[in-house]
């Protein structure tokens, strides 16, 4: 490529690059740096050097919000991992209309995130939610989903199922991927649907899967807007404050942005940190048809 | 230099000189150039934010200098913090009082008291406790909108005979207790149906049990959210977990409506007593008229009949954020807003009482609230108290409704509910005081 054919390419892409400069190396920088300060929005930031880092270890909110966030990635990635791939295996069998099914088991992905919210606080009501007046048809005590600081976590990590259609369609992907041979050979063999699935069908979107619990755990951990329509303050008594919120909180209630900052970089380290032991787990679980 | 750099060169040149001239222009809300105008966000939606606009309009009317634009805005706060700190806020921002010390401390508001003390708009214009508490080192931060004050509501329907009017209504927070357990109704597998008074209904006024009690969170100096009186009034709080039981209050009270519906608690006989505010005749008006009920100041201990008449106060405010295009202009509203007319139309629009000293009798007389001569008295009464004036008031109120909740759920015993709470504000106080206040 002459010099003049990669003027005109980065002419091209300059919109991009200027965006990604602005937008997000920017104040990616920026947080780096008020992570060190004490800034209050209102004043300017002035430095403080690791002080913000030193408070927040010592923050018992810090701890409680993120063992809440910590379970929640511990219960809705598993969770919806399995849903997403069930209904993705659901949904490769030749039916009739398949593409309607499809689409139906889409569509709830592209509920905004707050309306969700709305929607849910009627489902899970205790009183005369749609749910519980299901499990009281069948003489079954249904708990308190919303008000019972126990079930509150639950509720949530019940609700993330609502969102598992962008992973199943990556996983139906993933599944029209696998070659029709192997399961003709382990037909051959003798091979049960349970087995097919286990020593075929998982095996060969096991990369599919890596990715799709690796964005599930970057996902969950920031958590935020479904549980503060439904969980204003994290009640109740913060069993459902997450760290998104406590952050949020910091930052625009408090108006303690250098704090905050410092959250948003913790919060980066455990991401990587458990991206990182996923990646580390996989080795011995994931199969790539190149190996 | 090639052409084509040339033209790269000049393009660019363009840009840049455009942006310098029109920047101005394209953050600029000045929208005409006969008259000043004043930008004005306010938190109001539905019927409150149109009698504000009702009194936009009328100010737009009565002179050809100045024109607000009135904004109607979710998270006011926020987004004027964020304006402020950007360098473009709005000229006037209706706020709440709790936000206050906070802006205030952060030299995020323009100080009224020059401009107030010269429009004649000094203490003596307004009820004491509306006006103190927006002074604050020394300067005036804010002048009200609407103000409230808060009482016991109660249907007579559904107490005995003997309490069902204000008269003779129990006067203490003892006989309360008792009128609860003679009222409050469960089914035979514990399940609330009626409840006669819950503390945790509406549940805005958490930081308030304390005071309630003669308790004080703050005492000029230091946070005092563990001290004897709070304690008790958790304790107080905890007798309705165990009387009626956390779960079940838990579900029954899942199951309650929003205020400003008809499936509102009180309004549907769910609870016999609430505490709210002034307000509450206009949504009970709106979505269940003909309503019986009446309001009582909040009973007192019965070993603390000094605290009789005692209220927990609440405002809106107008302030003027620090960077503001026009404060002169700005206050030339909020001191329109100020004049006795023009806020009596206004508080009676909301249904709220008068913020100021002089009231007339055609406020009271035309008012729709029965009892509105009951929240002016309350607001004038030396037993009501206001939230305490902290930079850190966020974070007790947060503080104390999760002490609040620990305590409701059985978690914790409210002993343990408030150390804990006063622990974690100790050192959120000294921080603040580290790097806001003496910084």
């Amino acid at each position: 490529m002459n010099k003049r054919d990669a003027r005109i390419g980065i002419l091209f892409a300059s919109p991009w690059i200027l965006g990604f400069l602005i937008f997000l190396t920017y104040p990616l920088i920026a947080s780096l740096v008020y992570s060190l300060t004490n800034f209050s929005i209102l004043r300017p930031p002035k430095y403080i050097g690791f002080q913000n880092y030193r408070e927040l270890f010592h923050d018992q909110v810090f701890y409680t919000s993120l063992s809440n966030t910590l379970l929640y990635v511990a219960g809705a990635v598993p969770l919806s991992t399995i849903v997403a791939i069930g209904l993705a295996m659901l949904l490769n069998t030749k039916v009739k209309g398949m593409s309607i099914y499809r689409t139906m088991f889409f569509l709830p992905t592209l509920v905004p995130m707050v309306a969700l919210g709305t929607l849910f606080l009627w489902v899970f009501n205790g009183d005369y939610g749609l749910l519980n007046a299901a499990f009281h048809k069948v003489n079954v005590t249904p708990p308190n989903w919303l008000g019972d600081p126990t079930w509150a976590k639950w509720t949530l990590i019940l609700i993330s199922i609502w969102g598992c259609g962008q992973a199943m369609v990556i996983y139906l992907a993933g599944l029209q991927d696998v070659p029709v041979s192997l399961y003709e050979a382990a037909d051959l063999d003798g091979a049960k649907a349970w087995a097919k699935t286990k020593s075929v069908t998982i095996p060969m979107i096991s990369p599919v899967i890596l990715f799709n619990v690796i964005m599930g755990i970057i996902g969950a951990m920031q958590i935020f807007a479904v549980p503060y329509v439904m969980f204003p303050g994290g009640a109740p008594a913060r069993s459902t404050y997450f760290y998104t919120s406590y952050l949020y909180d910091n930052a625009f209630q408090y108006q303690r942005m250098g704090y905050a900052s410092a959250m948003g970089w913790v919060l980066f380290a455990i991401t990587i940190t458990l991206t990182t032991i996923a990646l580390k787990l996989s080795d011995k679980h994931v199969h790539y048809e190149a190996n | 230099m090639t052409l084509p750099n040339i033209l790269g060169v000049t393009a660019a040149a363009i840009v840049l000189a455009g942006a310098a001239v029109l920047g101005d222009k394209v953050v600029s809300r000045q929208t005409r150039t006969d008259r000043v105008t004043v930008i004005y966000w306010e938190k109001w939606t539905g019927d409150e934010a149109k009698e504000m606009r009702k009194v936009v309009d009328a100010f737009n009317r009565s002179q050809d200098r100045i024109v607000v634009q009135y904004l109607s805005i979710s998270g006011v706060d926020t987004k004027t913090m964020l304006a402020t700190a950007g360098g473009n806020p709005p000229d006037v921002a209706g706020i709440w009082l709790e936000n206050l010390y906070e802006f205030s401390d952060a030299n995020a508001l323009t100080d009224l008291k020059p401009m107030a003390d010269a429009a004649g708009l000094d203490a003596s214009y307004y009820i004491k406790n509306y006006y103190d508490p927006l002074t604050y080192n020394g300067g005036l931060w804010a002048l009200p909108s609407t103000p409230a004050s808060i009482a016991l509501h109660v249907r007579p329907d559904l107490v005995p005979k003997e309490y069902s009017t204000p008269e003779t209504f129990p006067k203490t927070i003892e006989g309360l207790d008792r009128m609860v357990d003679k009222i409050s109704k469960k089914k035979d597998n514990g399940d609330l149906i009626m409840a006669g008074f819950l503390p945790s209904n509406p549940g805005w006024w958490n930081w308030a049990w304390g005071p309630y009690f003669g308790g004080s969170l703050f005492d000029g100096k230091n946070l005092t959210l563990d001290s004897k009186e709070n304690v008790r009034a958790f304790d107080w709080v905890r007798t309705y977990a165990k009387r009626f039981g956390a779960k079940e209050v838990q579900s029954f009270q899942s199951g309650f409506g929003t205020f400003a519906s008809p499936q509102d608690p009180f309004m549907e006989g769910k609870v016999a007593t609430e505490m709210n505010g002034v307000w509450k005749a206009n949504y009970i008006r709106v979505y269940k008229k003909g309503l019986p009920w009446f309001a009582v100041p909040f009973p007192y201990p019965e070993d603390r009949k000094d605290l009789e008449g005692h209220s927990n106060l609440s405002q809106d405010v107008l302030t003027i954020p620090r960077g503001a295009k026009h404060p002169k202009e700005a206050f030339e509203f909020i001191k329109f807003v100020q004049r006795q007319d023009v806020m009596e139309g206004l508080c009676q629009g909301h249904g709220k009482n008068s913020p100021l000293a002089k009231v007339s009798e055609h406020f009271f007389n035309t008012h729709q609230n029965t009892y509105i001569r009951l929240f002016d008295q309350l607001a004038r009464s030396p037993k009501a108290f206001n939230p305490p004036a902290i930079g850190i008031l966020p974070q007790v109120r947060d503080e104390l409704n999760v002490a609040f909740q620990e305590v409701s759920t059985e978690q914790k015993k409210p002993d343990q509910a408030l150390h804990d709470a006063q622990q974690r504000m100790d050192t959120l106080w000294a921080t603040y005081k580290d790097q806001v206040l003496n910084r």
